[in-house]
């Protein structure tokens, strides 16, 4: 499978291996539910996207959450945010 | 002068290993401070001195096993004159373990033996001049001495090996829960009860609650719920405490543990202290502080201790509802499973909405389920109006 957005993506794996130093890049699929292939809690999701807003300076409404399932709805909801 | 023990760092910690003092004699300590870093099966904890006091004598070196209750520390009371040059101390009583103060050659070669080791070592007949102490400066100790009266032991305790290496971590945790949890299931008499919660109104009060924050600022339900426990905590008491030398003490704060999973496997549940009390921006900082802490493997002693009742919340890793075992000497464990949609009457008219499964595990040596009940429905009661809590 192609991966999208090369550099975003190595941008957001790199915070999500802040929060779950366990994760290897390559095994993450961009078209599966994110919280199904990491163990991440509630606090977890918060500090991931609490550290993507900081890092690529977007807001992330909690309203937008809900669409935030695979790591390719993230990556596609960030590069609309960032133009 | 007072001695500052080991405290217990909860059910399935009775022993630790000593990596650090944060301070020396002479030291002036206040009350919470951390004074020593003790590394558990667990994780390494900040020990906390519980009373103000000067550090007269430490009695403990780094690197030395000890269990739940040894003497670490003498301290003396705030504004107290420290003791004339040779009056037994606690420290002697304990088994003086620092380097005497001018070791000429006859000095040095006295053994160190604590005063328990020696009536020991005289009641079973070992001839104390030939071992080698294991404590601290070669002090022989209690367990050196037992050691040598074993048939055919060597009289090295040299000998005594010296487990757990760092990589056994894993599995020192995984026996210590193990034991922790047999003596729950031994010892207490567990009953469970269950009761779905609707969480439409607790979810649309956060979701207002968070529109207008910046993400850093934002509430978790988890915060909410842990509140709620509290303010239903308040009106059962029979939940919140420790059940210890076969009698039920009731805390009037609640110390909420909060099970937390370690990357590396493993559990722990360390204390959020007295929820009951704070706001929940308050309480959202400080779980995402404990969290952080937690993971990283700095706790304090009181958090380790202090859990009056264990909140677990695996719906988070999908469940839809968990029962708990309850974590001694605690009498209740609330367990919350994955709010998810769920047909619901309402009214008379089926709906769809969120639910959460909320379990209760508890103690019948101090409650029955008829309290349970009433206390999971007191739980119901306060999600329904988020905006009280």
């Amino acid at each position: 499978m192609s991966e999208k957005y090369p550099e975003l993506r190595a941008n957001v794996i790199a915070i999500l291996r802040g929060i779950a130093p366990e994760v290897e890049a390559d095994d993450l699929r961009d078209d599966r539910p994110l919280r199904q292939q990491v163990d991440l809690d509630s606090m977890d999701w918060l500090n991931f996207l609490i550290g993507i807003s900081e890092q690529l300076k977007v807001s992330i409404p909690e309203a937008d959450y809900g669409r935030l399932v695979t790591l390719g709805n993230l990556l596609d909801y960030l590069r609309a945010k960032l133009g | 002068m007072f001695d500052f023990t080991l405290p217990s760092l909860g059910a399935d910690m009775d022993e630790g290993k000593l990596i650090e003092w944060k301070v020396k004699p002479g030291d002036t300590v206040r009350k919470g401070q951390v004074v020593a870093i003790v590394d558990t099966s667990k994780a390494a904890v900040d020990v906390e001195i519980w009373q103000d006091g000067v550090v007269h004598e430490l009695l403990v070196e780094p690197g030395e096993r000890i269990p739940v209750g040894t003497v670490l520390a003498t301290l003396l009371e705030p504004g107290e004159k420290p003791p004339p040059e040779g009056a037994a101390s606690a420290g002697e009583r304990a088994g003086k373990l620092t380097p005497a103060a001018a070791p000429g050659a006859s000095e040095a070669a006295r053994q160190r033996i604590s005063p328990a080791a020696r009536r020991r070592a005289e009641a079973l007949g070992v001839d104390i001049a030939r071992l080698m102490g294991s404590g601290p400066g070669g002090a022989v100790t209690l367990a050196d001495v037992e050691a040598a009266a074993q048939p055919g032991a060597s009289k090295s305790a040299e000998t005594v090996p010296v487990a757990h290496p760092e990589a056994d971590r894993n599995a020192e945790m995984r026996r210590a829960i193990a034991a922790a949890m047999s003596r729950s299931k031994r010892e207490i008499p567990h009953y469970y009860l269950v009761e779905t919660i609707p969480m439409a109104r607790a979810q649309r009060w956060l979701a207002q609650v968070n529109e207008g924050r910046p993400i850093t600022g934002r509430l978790l339900m988890a915060v909410l719920q842990l509140k709620a426990v509290a303010a239903a905590l308040a009106q059962y008491p029979e939940m919140n405490g420790f059940f210890r030398d076969g009698r039920f003490e009731s805390v009037p704060a609640a110390h909420i543990g909060v099970a937390i999973s370690l990357r590396q496997g493993g559990l722990i549940a360390p204390a959020l202290h007295d929820v009951g009390s704070k706001p929940l921006d308050q309480l959202m900082r400080e779980l995402a502080d404990l969290v952080k802490r937690t993971r990283a493997g700095s706790l304090r002693s009181s958090e380790m201790s202090d859990p009056t009742i264990t909140v677990t919340n695996l719906g988070e890793q999908g469940v839809e509802s968990v029962m708990g075992v309850i974590y001694p000497p605690q009498v209740a464990l609330v367990g919350f499973g994955r709010i998810m949609e769920r047909p619901w009457v309402e009214d008379g008219t089926l709906v769809v909405t969120p639910t959460v499964v909320a379990s209760l595990a508890a103690d019948h040596r101090v409650s029955d389920g008829h309290r349970g009940a009433l206390f999971l429905a007191e739980l119901r009661e306060c999600l329904q109006r988020p905006e009280e809590l």
